[in-house]
């Protein structure tokens, strides 16, 4: 760390102040987004009742939203630094990261606790019962809320549901161990021959525009593309005419439930499409990497380009090779939209994440639902332990 | 073989197969736009690459069989063919390449000449690009005479919604995030490390743990399927990557130009505002497209915020409602699909080092 004019000593304070500081800190930190957020909602309620175009009223909502969030950490800044050095010097840093730690907390590091809670109780969640229960009446509160809960039921039930235990077999089956290796191999593939051709950037640029596509657009693109017709009729999807032209039968192929669990190899081929740009360009810029030396030394030795591709890149870039890997699998365990709009999750497609859309929004099992979602957040731990292990490493603190 | 010739092979081969595998990328999307301009009944009946020459049978002239004086019963004889009705309708080619065909049943059918020839089907229309923006509804005329009335779609509110969405989700990070990573780069502070540290580990939570918890506070203060609580959310499922990506890049600028700042007397808010925010455009842009890529085709955290006002529906939502609802209606669907990906493509292949820089700075992401 940089010693800059105004850096925090570590002073001593009295408990009076250290209380005062933290009031002061948590004021700052939730301050802005607070009054922010009243000052938008307000805007909205007033801009609803108007009667202007809608363009107008977007337009002024954007301007109102971003030019009002700017104008308070402006007013804040102004006010702390009112304040005397040493005041200033304890509260002003809150007013860079506050707002972002108080948003952060408010929509994800507390909803992963309460969704946990909630994970504990039955279809509509934990009760609704006043806190002040809890001090006026102990046991009231807690018959109350032991009345709707269920522990870890509802974890159980996750593992041995049909439909889930069809989620857990396609979600690391087909996502995480079919998936994830093919798009790493066909981006690694494409990278390397990329790097050899004569017209890298044209086919860096083709290979990676779906990555510009919604998962929505693409389903429509891929549903074009197994569109099936009656046997009699010209097939109009381009699987169906090869498929038809070869001699075969035209087939509803994501939905073929006569070779499932095998019909998710359908899907799995969109996500290649699209995610194999992203590994691409990381391998490229790996692989771009390598010293010209060493490749040289190794072609003078007579290494073939066979050999030097697995004895030299591959271990070369293989850090990068485990960053795709691993965004590939955090990817791949969240998968949804792809399925949702391809097969709704059925014909033997379910996903995890479809299974929570479906049990929280449209079965409304909220302790269900919850307790899936906390099963993914178990599931990239390992993820977020390997990330601050990387971060310890790093010398920025 | 020697070195001069296997290098040829060699270079041959890596372009054949990237050129192969480069047009196998780009067949579908290619599908679904050659289809958004052609007419519905030819996208219903025909495949998209007939609009390249190929060859077909072309139907030169018709023969009435009752003028020409032939039984259907027997063996008929026309232009020197003798054949059943069974065969003249599954078609009979003639050795000059010709090919007679029996259309219909016995009693009104026609006898049709064809000849094997190329064609070109470049009979293309931006009809359903404006039913798919302006909602108007067309009239067909089916093969058989009758009209069947197709009704449009509007899809310019939806993109419109889009931009309302996506602009602000966009931007309000951004600036949320810059102070922040200024914040933890250079102010030091108690508990720094220990905030950084959440926001290192919250970048890979699956959003999914967030939205049952965030849709019930919502409910409780009225705030679904309103622009803000969609902006709010993307602003706090974005911020994590957010200040990652911008911390990174603004605690390497270098001190000195910093240090003489403040020994010029600036504050803080000044430094954060004249320097830093100027010098870290690039980071600052790659976050952004990267976010706007991200809100503008997402379709989960939609369909939860506001996916119970059909106002407001955003194009991901239109089109995957399109799909469900009229999943036949290819011409529609194709056009729509490339409605909803334009700007997206535009801003990706204008922007797309800064999109880059942004994939290799923080990839893994929650």
């Amino acid at each position: 760390m940089v010693t800059l004019p105004q850096r925090a000593e570590r002073e001593k304070t009295n408990p009076v102040q250290t209380v005062l500081i933290f009031l002061g800190r948590l004021l700052l930190a939730f301050a802005i987004p607070v009054i922010a957020f009243l000052i938008l909602y307000q805007g909205f309620l007033f801009l609803r009742e108007g009667d202007a175009p809608r363009w107008v009223i977007t337009a002024v909502a954007i301007i109102w939203g971003v030019g009002g969030i700017a104008v308070l950490y402006f007013i804040f800044n102004w006010l702390v630094e009112q304040l005397p050095l040493q005041w200033r010097v304890r509260l002003q840093p809150f007013v860079f990261v506050g707002p972002a730690m108080a948003i952060l907390a408010w929509y994800l590091a507390l909803p992963a606790v309460r969704t946990f809670w909630i994970s504990l109780f039955g279809r509509s969640g934990p009760p609704s019962v006043e806190l002040s229960l809890l001090f006026t009446s102990p046991q009231e509160y807690f018959a109350i809320l032991s009345a709707q809960f269920v522990g870890l039921r509802n974890y159980v039930a996750v593992f041995t549901d049909r439909l889930m235990r069809e989620a857990f077999r396609n979600n690391i089956l087909f996502w995480i161990l079919i998936a994830t290796p093919l798009t790493v191999v066909t981006g690694l593939l494409i990278a390397v021959l990329a790097d050899r051709s004569g017209f890298e950037r044209t086919a860096k640029s083709i290979i990676f525009m779906p990555m510009a596509i919604s998962f929505v657009g693409a389903g429509v693109i891929w549903n074009f593309v197994y569109e099936v017709k009656p046997v009699n009729v010209e097939q109009i999807g381009l699987l169906n005419a090869i498929v038809v032209a070869l001699g075969g039968q035209p087939q509803a192929w994501p939905a073929l439930t006569s070779i499932s669990p095998w019909n998710n190899l359908f899907l799995v081929v969109i996500v290649v499409w699209l995610q194999a740009g992203y590994a691409m360009v990381l391998f490229s810029a790996a692989i771009k990497g390598i010293p010209e030396e060493l490749l040289e030394a190794a072609r003078v030795d007579g290494a073939n380009e066979i050999q030097i591709f697995f004895r030299i890149m591959i271990p070369y870039i293989m850090g990068t090779i485990i960053t795709v890997t691993t965004t590939l699998v955090i990817f791949t365990l969240k998968i949804f939209d792809v399925v949702w709009v391809m097969t709704g999750g059925q014909f033997g497609t379910e996903v995890i994440a479809t299974q929570f859309y479906r049990q929280s929004f449209v079965a409304r099992n909220a302790g269900y639902g919850s307790a899936i979602a906390i099963v993914l957040l178990i599931a990239v731990i390992p993820v977020m332990i390997y990330n601050l292990r990387q971060f310890r490493r790093q010398e920025a603190f | 073989m020697n070195a001069r010739t296997k290098k040829t092979l060699s270079k041959f081969l890596v372009n054949g197969t990237l050129a192969i595998l480069v047009i196998l990328w780009l067949i579908p999307t290619f599908g679904v736009f050659v289809s958004s301009f052609r007419d519905r009944f030819d996208i219903q009946t025909t495949g998209w690459w007939k609009v390249f020459p190929h060859k077909e049978y072309v139907v030169t002239r018709t023969i009435d069989p009752r003028e020409a004086g032939l039984d259907p019963d027997q063996p008929m004889t026309i232009e020197g063919i003798t054949a059943t009705f069974e065969e003249m309708r599954q078609g009979i080619t003639a050795p000059d390449g010709t090919r007679l065909i029996w259309i219909g049943n016995k009693r009104i059918g026609r006898i049709e000449v064809q000849e094997y020839t190329w064609v070109l089907k470049t009979n293309l229309t931006l009809d359903n690009y404006e039913q798919v923006l302006l909602g108007k509804s067309f009239e067909y005329k089916r093969p058989d005479g009758t009209v069947e009335i197709i009704p449009g779609d509007n899809f310019s509110g939806a993109l419109f919604n889009s931009l309302a969405v996506t602009i602000p989700s966009t931007v309000i990070p951004i600036l949320i995030a810059a102070f922040a990573a200024y914040g933890f780069a250079w102010i030091d502070f108690p508990g720094r490390r220990l905030m950084f540290i959440i926001v290192v580990a919250l970048l890979v939570v699956p959003l999914q743990v967030a939205l049952v918890p965030i849709l019930r506070d919502y409910a409780k203060i009225q705030l679904n399927g309103t622009f803000l609580a969609i902006w709010l959310a993307h602003t706090g499922f974005g911020l994590p990557l957010a200040i990652y990506l911008l911390f990174n890049y603004i605690s390497s600028l270098p001190r000195e130009i910093l240090e003489s700042a403040f020994i010029d007397g600036a504050s803080h808010f000044t430094v954060f505002l004249r320097l830093i925010l100027p010098l870290s455009v690039p980071a600052l842009a790659s976050f952004a497209i990267f976010q706007f890529l991200w809100v503008w085709n997402d379709y989960l955290v939609a369909l939860i915020f506001m996916g119970g006002n059909p106002d407001f529906q955003v194009v991901t939502m239109r089109l995957a409602n399109m799909v469900g609802d009229r999943g036949q209606d290819w011409h529609l669907l194709t056009a729509g699909a490339f409605v909803s990906m334009m700007l997206p493509l535009v801003v990706f292949f204008s922007l797309q080092r800064y999109f880059v820089r942004g994939l290799m700075a923080g990839s893994v992401k929650g």
